[in-house]
């Protein structure tokens, strides 16, 4: 087997046969209202659970309210860039 | 990440708290930090490192994509009032240049000082020329902004 380009993503390499969709006409339950993020507007909250000076903890965007806040996403821990 | 984390302290200064948000388990952030980061920038991380393992957050900021699995790299700037002011994001090979993040908030921090007084023009970095806009400056801008000079 060759070796595969690690990339710079977390490997999420593994795929599945698809799986046939339900056929109903009922609106997906958990399906997530999208208002996704705009420059201009009010970031939308959110409250994850989170690593933070040697101890697991919680984190609340709306508690950093009155501050500035540079929210980071980035791929993966232990990815290469 | 540990660029960041390097330059926490120029953070700090600016009033700025960091939150970084990943796929991975509050778990994995820890070992990550204990075995690599910590390694990288000579301490601990400083901010909180968020886990988003069903991607719910990414996916409220536009940041999360579904066939990988995974957190685009997506960087926002978040003002007192919770509005997002500036947003850049990038697919996973190419990394961020934080000092851009810095010259941005900075200028943010600038233009809310002045209550929008005064504005930032291209390539603005404290001390250099703000614009105050107004009747006078329409169709002027030719007179005090030189693109060659004051970029």
């Amino acid at each position: 087997m060759a070796d595969e380009n690690a990339g710079c993503a977390r490997p999420t390499g593994a795929t599945a046969p698809e799986t046939p969709e339900k056929k109903t006409t009922e609106p997906q339950a958990k399906e997530i209202k999208m208002s996704v993020a705009r420059v201009g507007t009010k970031a939308p909250d959110f409250d994850a659970p989170a690593y933070y000076r040697g101890g697991f903890t919680r984190v609340k965007l709306s508690d950093f309210a009155g501050k500035w806040v540079l929210l980071c996403f980035y791929p993966g821990d232990f990815t290469f860039v | 990440m540990s660029a960041v984390a390097a330059q926490y302290d120029t953070l700090q200064k600016l009033g700025v708290e960091v939150i970084s948000v990943s796929v991975d388990s509050q778990f994995v952030h820890k070992v990550w930090n204990d075995n690599e980061l910590s390694k990288m920038v000579k301490k601990d991380i400083p901010f909180h490192m968020a886990s988003d393992g069903a991607g719910n957050v990414g996916k409220l900021f536009g940041v999360y994509d579904e066939n990988a699995g995974v957190e685009l790299r997506g960087r926002f700037i978040i003002d007192p009032d919770g509005v997002i002011q500036a947003m850049e994001v990038l697919t996973p090979p190419v990394g961020r240049k934080f000092s851009e993040s810095i010259r941005q908030i900075q200028a943010y921090q600038h233009v809310r000082s002045k209550k929008g007084a005064e504005v930032c023009p291209a390539g603005w970095e404290p001390g250099k020329k703000v614009l105050k806009p107004g009747p006078d400056l329409v169709g002027n801008v030719w007179k005090v902004w030189d693109p060659f000079k004051d970029h």
